[in-house]
């Protein structure tokens, strides 16, 4: 399998401390690749680099043949860099719906045609509609986000990421605050779209993490300590001992 | 909602039969309100639709004025086309200088750097002779354009009048398009926005430039109507009053920005007029206004604007037990 994102000797600094220290890491097209650690093991920090909301220290980031290292968070996201948040940044007062459109119209912005009703907007309005679906939210579509259960807020997260139409999506905990039965349905949407996206996923919940991930890498203090098959990580003595504990 | 659809048009309708029945005082004073209408929503694009607290929008306003003024010739009336494009323009430009640079802070940052840049303005036409000092200049002869001359009174107002239109109908269409919903986007969440792909920053310099120059076309409407320019019209008074309007009228609405502009020029009216509130009290009406301004703002947070809703809900809940219900 080819990478569509890889990174390269990753590291990020923060005055004297590093949070992420020299990873390398590749992510496939039609695969899933978890990024596991305790908190504080730099697996966000890592999401912030490879989206472009955090410049990179040391290394740099490849999307397909591209360099992106250098490139800013809104060019690497219309190149089909998605992520999606730790905590729900949805847009509250805007409906379900006007949430996936605003995101989809970032690809095909023309601001200048003033006199062209947004909310009317076929492109952005079908890419919306498809996202709504994909992540079974089409129900909810015109209720304000702001009135979405926490589980919805969590769909929508996924839903405005897949608006923009991207290649490679970064999870940052999906699936955080969930019951079973939403965990459920999140691994189904997630499952769908694999297929068709290079999937980070970073999360907490191992069993989920088990259940989906075709790749697991482990972090501890910002360094990678393993990454290899779900069935190789569960059986390597220095995983057990740095992370899973009572799991293994 | 429909008749909220309905009542720009009932007003613009009003306003275009308005000059047949009215006295001078009254005229001057409608288009005084026009005028600051135009500034208020120039504003109004910034605080309400972007989410950019700016006090130094008076600014703009003062270099579209001084602009209209210092191009004109001093025997003949000036072409107005050029002068209207010169003001509105040479506003744009600074408002691009002051955006590209004070757009990189954030909150109080950019209220306390646009604030600043609107000071050093202000001291430019204060303190040199560019523009005739403190004394400001004169405008003797109005700008023309054919058969129209906007030194005559029902000219002016109708000019004024098309300048509130036009700018009151290109903000209603920007905030339906695409571009005003990338900056209510903005206004929201905007980290959110640069991750969906949006180049939030020249979102924001567009915002912040198209409203310098509608500030700066209120301006050349303000020198035209007074015939007269001083710096007193870019200090920070004028930047905290034309706040004050939109917050006064309800932030985030239109029509909020221009019941603001009518509100604060009638109450500064009322509370400076001696025979009506007395020569001790007219003399301070600072005063008056800012205590009126402080209970309407304590008792309505949501401005005039949200008067009707107001009332609406003081009557039973039925509906407010319907909505919970449907939740």
């Amino acid at each position: 399998m080819t990478a569509l994102l890889r990174c390269e000797g990753l590291t990020r600094r923060f005055g004297g401390l590093t949070a992420v220290n020299d990873v390398s890491l590749d992510f496939a097209l039609g695969e899933v690749h978890a990024v596991i650690g305790t908190n504080g093991a730099g697996k966000s920090t890592l999401i912030n680099m490879l989206s472009g909301e955090l410049a990179a220290s040391g290394g740099r980031i490849l999307l397909g043949d591209d360099d992106v290292t250098a490139w800013s968070q809104p060019r690497r996201a219309r190149a089909g860099i998605g992520r999606s948040y730790q905590r729900s940044t949805i847009f509250p007062e805007f409906s379900v719906f006007e949430n996936c459109r605003l995101c989809a119209q970032a690809a095909h912005p023309r601001p200048l045609a003033l006199w062209e009703n947004a909310a009317r907007c076929k492109t952005s309005g079908d890419i919306a509609t498809e996202a709504l679906r994909a992540t079974g939210l089409s129900p909810l579509a015109a209720r304000p986000a702001g009135l979405l259960s926490h589980g919805g807020k969590r769909q929508l997260e996924i839903a405005m990421c897949l608006s923009t139409r991207p290649r490679v999506l970064l999870l940052d905990e999906p699936l955080a605050g969930m019951g079973a039965e939403e965990t459920d349905r999140m691994l189904d949407v997630l499952r769908e779209l694999r297929a068709g996206h290079a999937v980070l996923l970073v999360e907490h919940d191992m069993d989920a993490v088990f259940r989906i991930a075709g790749r697991i890498t482990v972090m501890v203090n910002g360094e990678v300590i393993a990454s290899a098959e779900p069935a190789a990580i569960r059986n390597n003595r220095e995983v057990q001992v740095a992370y899973l504990g009572d799991h293994a | 909602m429909a008749f909220n659809r309905v009542l720009p048009w009932i007003a613009l309708a009003a306003l275009l039969a308005l000059p047949l029945g009215l006295t001078p005082y009254m005229h001057e004073l409608v288009v005084k309100i026009m005028v600051l209408s135009v500034f208020a929503l120039s504003l109004e694009l910034l605080v309400g639709m972007t989410g950019l607290v700016s006090l130094g929008h008076a600014a703009f306003l003062g270099i579209g004025a001084y602009v209209t003024v210092l191009l004109s010739p001093e025997a003949d009336p000036g072409w107005l086309p050029k002068l209207l494009a010169a003001a509105v323009a040479a506003a744009a430009l600074y408002a691009l200088f002051v955006g590209a640079l004070s757009l990189r802070t954030k909150g109080v940052y950019f209220i306390m750097v646009t604030l600043a840049f609107a000071q050093m303005a202000y001291f430019v036409f204060h303190d040199t002779k560019l523009g005739g000092g403190t004394d400001g200049i004169y405008l003797n002869l109005r700008p023309v354009l054919g058969p129209i001359d906007s030194g005559a009174k029902l000219h002016l107002y109708y000019l004024v009048l098309g300048a509130l239109a036009f700018t009151y109908a290109l903000l209603a269409l920007l905030r339906r398009s695409r571009f005003g919903h990338a900056l209510a986007g903005i206004r929201v969440n905007e980290q959110r926005m640069r991750a969906a792909g949006f180049n939030t920053t020249a979102y924001k310099l567009a915002a912040f430039v198209l409203a310098g120059a509608l500030a700066g076309l209120a301006g050349f409407l303000l020198a035209v109507k007074d015939g007269f320019v001083n710096p007193e019209l870019l200090s920070w008074h004028e930047s905290g009053a034309v706040l004050l309007m939109i917050i006064l009228g309800g932030i985030g609405h239109l029509r909020g920005a221009v019941l603001g502009a009518v509100a604060f020029v009638l109450l500064k009216e009322l509370f400076s007029t001696p025979a009506l509130v007395g020569d001790r009290l007219a003399e301070h009406w600072q005063l008056t206004l800012g205590i009126t301004i402080i209970a309407f703002v304590a008792l309505l947070p949501k401005g005039l604007i949200g008067l009707p809703q107001r009332w609406r809900a003081r009557k039973p809940p039925r509906r407010a037990a319907d909505q919970g219900a449907a939740r």
